[in-house]
């Protein structure tokens, strides 16, 4: 068994209100020091696989049809045995 | 004249825009749940304006995935007419049959007022349109977006359809509504059902589905 560990945020060419109105939050509570933020989500799914590599193909090919949508996201990928 | 509305778990313009299309343009109507297949050939499919699948993981993503839509993207492809409404220009982009994607209104509010939308002359279905048109808009996701090469492409090609006269969500070149190349696949953020009988007030959609179901 497998676990996909899957961020999946806003383009950078994108923007992100939602980041935005949190990053302004926190200047407002003079919290200065933090430059930039950006909101996004978390996914996790379990994958019963034959092998790292195979779980590592079903979950990029669920993350491109599904769960991403790569006109306006990207997303980070990690795939560890459980 | 045959039209086809497709019901999705959480649409909820479905019987709206159905019930305009029987009283005001005598259409036959079919409602079509989204696990059901069709293979005719109807004048006019409408995906309704709602919230199909809760707008979970992102509005119109898991709706790509039913025998419907197979049926929808076929008959698209085919030359068939499709409009899609609200939710249902969330579901067209994301089945890929309109470029691009929804974001968040930039405000992050939702917004439900009557906008004033200009018709794009360049465009084919625009320019049967007279005048500016007031439609309600209701939503929290309907800025449009799309990367600069498709953009440039959209408006070259004449695939913008309508504008906002005052951008209300902060949608790239103040979009509200595009068509495919073919200019058979209309996707809109305003709800022009919501603006054809006289009780709510607004005439203006009449004029937008009745250049749709022009044969």
């Amino acid at each position: 068994m497998f676990v996909a560990k899957i961020n999946v945020t806003l383009k950078e060419s994108v923007l992100d209100p939602q980041g935005q109105t949190v990053l302004r939050t926190l200047h407002d509570q003079g919290k200065n020091l933090i430059s930039d933020l950006r909101v996004g989500k978390y996914i996790e799914m379990k994958i019963s696989a034959s092998s790292q590599a195979d779980a590592e193909i079903s979950a990029k090919e669920i993350c491109e049809s599904l769960l991403v949508n790569q006109v306006i996201e990207t997303y980070r990928l990690v795939v560890e045995k459980v | 004249m045959k039209v086809r509305v497709v019901t999705f778990p959480g649409s909820n313009c479905d019987k709206d825009v159905g019930s305009v299309l029987e009283s005001e343009f005598g259409a036959k109507v079919d409602y079509t749940w989204y696990k059901e297949s069709f293979s005719d050939t109807p004048d006019l499919v409408v995906l309704p304006g709602g919230f199909s699948f809760g707008d979970y993981l992102r509005c119109g993503a898991m709706a790509k995935f039913s025998n419907a839509m197979d049926s929808v993207v076929k008959y698209a492809n085919q030359g068939g007419k499709v409009l899609g409404v609200c939710n249902g220009f969330q579901i067209l982009t994301e089945s890929g049959l309109l470029p691009g994607a929804l974001l968040h209104n930039r405000t992050l509010k939702y917004i439900c007022k009557d906008v004033d939308l200009i018709p794009v002359s360049e465009n084919k279905i625009a320019k049967e349109i007279k005048g500016t048109l007031s439609i309600p808009i209701a939503h929290g996701e309907g800025a449009y977006f799309a990367d600069s090469q498709t953009l440039e492409r959209l408006e070259k090609n004449g695939q913008v359809v309508f504008r906002y006269k005052q951008n209300p969500n902060g949608s790239l070149n103040d979009i509200a509504g595009i068509c495919n190349e073919a200019g058979n696949v209309l996707g809109m953020m305003p709800h022009p059902e919501r603006a054809i009988n006289p009780y709510t007030g607004k005439m203006d959609g009449k004029q937008i589905l009745e250049v749709l179901l022009k044969k």
